[in-house]
């Protein structure tokens, strides 16, 4: 009989090894899942995990992963702090929507005035609206002890009906002939979040994330609010007893996953996005939440998560335009990797041994 | 703005219809949760649900047959959360989002080809006389089937969780699963039974957005009502009657909104459309100082030692 056996501590080797088998065991069954739908699997596999990379049109391919990987990794970084103690934001996406939504309004508030200093106030103003996005949870829960989890979920719904209003009306373009959507920032050079390296793909949101990854390292490793961080997820009891304040620690947590989230809100609108428009978020948001747990909540994981998902990304475009795969097969293929690493944690926790039934 | 266009009868009507989606859900959550386990998949369920039920009575012409389906994939798909949670001691939180986040992509896939496709009808109870009395007639006889089975839902679960000896061992798994196997009772069985029936409801739910509310099939069509239904067991203190008045509540705004759009009221759609999900952060915060009625186990997982 299969016995679990709880180990008194994680494996660390297994604890590093799981996401890797993970994506193993989904190219695996997204390779049958492709195959159902009647695409070769193997040109499908390779097709999103090669072709981006080292294919023909690489040069092409290269800095878009930098353009979506940014993104993600900001966002998942906010999010790990919380994971990590057990605060669960679950709505970057509308934290993200808001900094987009607050930042373009910031920028196009100085249109088609030009200055030097429009798009750093644009960066504070989305860091801002992601923050205020994700306070409105925060403060529920410490003064009414509201579930955030469906708090900033609800919180999502209503960030995109904003988004609506916004590109259908008050940051509507007034020469855009009618058509819904603000005015496009990419045409305005003060709020232009464009290449700092032409070809490159870096923008300052992948400077930015990069920033945000060194940050959080040093927070959870170095810093007391890191230590207090993780002894609050891992012994909330001893946390308490540490004397940490787990008020201070719900808005510390909150508050930075939604200003992040806000940053790269900012950072796609003025930049790869160009615009508010109402199908701006694709989803960012819930993604980085399977790049926090597949990068083990860890900064330089989840800077490895994020390429790995900015390259499912692309070479799900590749695949939907050259094997005519659908989108939706991607996001399936996203939910599994999640599936199977939550799954196969059991080996990190528990001791798989095999014992013979005693009859007592 | 015409605001005497509204007819209070069909109003009430048709509120009853928006909540069933809601209650249904509601109500296999309620019991789900009432066994020690938060499953915050409920979306994904009823996304399953929508499409599986949809298609199904698409192909074969009988809604009944959907909703059987439905139901039938709901509980199937729950059993993917049974994997993580019961089988490999995952966290439930990460758990639900997973279930969510793959049932959205998986019933885009499965849908792609019944977008723009009509369903079947379903017939509403008409019984003669009865149907046809005014006022009464309409809000209280003139429904779908499934609508009568889904209070009829709440009420079995009542009585159940009340009366029954089945319910008493439910309720003691979800407040302490330790003492619970201590007296002999199978922990993770029972939960697994729990998930199954939350994930039936779940099913039975989304085919009910897609195959009476809407009717028609679209990607992501459960827009939250999933999420709606975690926060109205939340509302409801664990009790299936307060999750039926909850349900009506939600249905009510819902409707009233739609109304007050079609009325063209002076204020943007948007915000109208908003309205929903601003009440349930509302309803959440007054009620969430009260969580003593809170199963004593929600959340945690058992893991029997010996």
């Amino acid at each position: 009989m299969i016995m679990l056996e709880k180990r008194p501590q994680p494996s660390r080797a297994w604890s590093l090894a799981t996401p890797l088998v993970a994506v193993l065991a989904t190219m695996v069954f997204g390779g049958v899942l492709f195959a159902a739908l009647g695409k070769d699997p193997i040109e499908a596999i390779r097709t999103i995990f090669w072709e981006p990379l080292f294919g023909e049109f690489a040069f092409y391919y290269r800095p878009q992963l930098l353009v979506k990987g940014a993104p993600l990794v900001l966002i998942a970084i906010g999010l790990s702090l919380g994971f990590k103690a057990g605060i669960w934001n679950i709505g970057a996406e509308g934290q993200y929507i808001m900094g987009a939504i607050i930042g373009a309004a910031v920028g196009l508030a100085f249109y088609p005035y030009e200055a030097w200093y429009i798009f750093p106030l644009m960066v504070i103003a989305g860091a801002l609206g992601g923050w205020v996005w994700a306070m409105i949870p925060a403060f529920l829960k410490v003064r009414f002890g509201t579930n955030e989890i469906l708090v900033s979920l609800m919180l999502v719904y209503i960030a995109e009906q904003l988004l609506a209003s916004a590109s259908l009306r008050f940051l509507k373009n007034p020469e855009g002939f009618g058509f819904p959507g603000s005015r496009n920032l990419q045409d305005y050079p003060s709020a232009f979040n464009g290449e700092l390296i032409a070809g490159s793909g870096m923008h300052w949101g992948v400077v930015t994330a990069l920033i945000a990854v060194i940050f959080a390292y040093v927070l959870l490793n170095r810093h007391m609010l890191g230590f207090h961080i993780r002894l609050t997820g891992e012994a909330p009891r001893a946390a308490k007893f540490a004397g940490v304040n787990p008020s201070r620690l719900i808005l510390l947590c909150l508050g930075m996953s939604g200003a992040l989230a806000g940053l790269a809100g900012l950072f796609e609108v003025a930049g790869p996005a160009g615009q508010i428009s109402i199908d701006f978020n694709v989803g960012y948001g819930f993604t980085a939440i399977i790049v926090a747990f597949l990068g083990r909540l860890h900064p330089v994981g989840i800077l490895l998560a994020g390429g790995l998902m900015a390259l499912t990304y692309i070479g799900g475009d590749i695949a939907q335009s050259n094997l005519g795969l659908p989108s939706a097969a991607i996001q399936v293929f996203q939910g599994m990797l999640l599936f199977f690493l939550l799954a196969l944690d059991l080996l990190t926790n528990f001791r798989v041994t095999l014992r013979k039934v005693e009859v007592a | 703005m015409d605001l005497s266009a509204i007819n209070p009868i069909l109003l009430i009507a048709s509120l009853m219809v928006a909540a069933t989606p809601i209650l249904l859900a509601a109500i296999g959550e309620l019991v789900v949760e009432k066994s020690g386990v938060l499953n915050l998949g409920v979306e994904g369920m009823m996304i399953i649900g929508a499409v599986a039920g949809f298609a199904t009575a698409v192909e074969s012409g009988s809604p009944w047959l959907g909703f059987v389906a439905s139901a039938v994939s709901g509980a199937v798909f729950s059993l993917l959360f049974v994997l993580l949670t019961q089988v490999a001691k995952a966290n439930q939180v990460a758990s639900g989002l997973a279930l969510t986040l793959t049932g959205l992509g998986l019933s885009a896939l499965l849908g792609q080809s019944y977008v723009g496709v009509k369903p079947p009808q379903m017939g509403k109870l008409d019984i003669p006389v009865l149907s046809d009395l005014p006022v009464v007639g309409p809000i209280l006889f003139g429904h779908d089937p499934i609508l009568y089975i889904g209070i009829a839902l709440v009420a079995a679960v009542w009585a159940l969780l009340k009366y029954t000896r089945a319910g008493l061992i439910l309720r003691a798994v979800g407040e302490s699963h330790d003492a619970a196997h201590a007296l002999g009772y199978k922990v993770i069985r029972i939960r697994v039974l729990a998930i199954m029936f939350g994930g039936a409801c779940a099913g039975l739910g989304g085919a009910y957005i897609s195959l009476i509310r809407v009717p028609q099939w679209t990607e992501g069509m459960t827009a939250g009502v999933g999420w709606i239904a975690l926060a109205l067991v939340v509302f409801a203190s664990w009790k299936p009657w307060r999750a039926l008045l909850g349900a009506y509540l939600f249905g009510g705004v819902t409707v009233v909104q739609l109304n007050l759009q079609a009325a063209g009221v002076a204020i943007p759609v948007e915000y109208l459309a908003m309205s929903p999900y601003v009440i349930t952060i509302i309803v959440l915060v007054i009620l969430s100082a009260d969580k003593s009625s809170a199963p004593a186990a929600l959340g945690r997982n058992f893991h029997a030692s010996r």
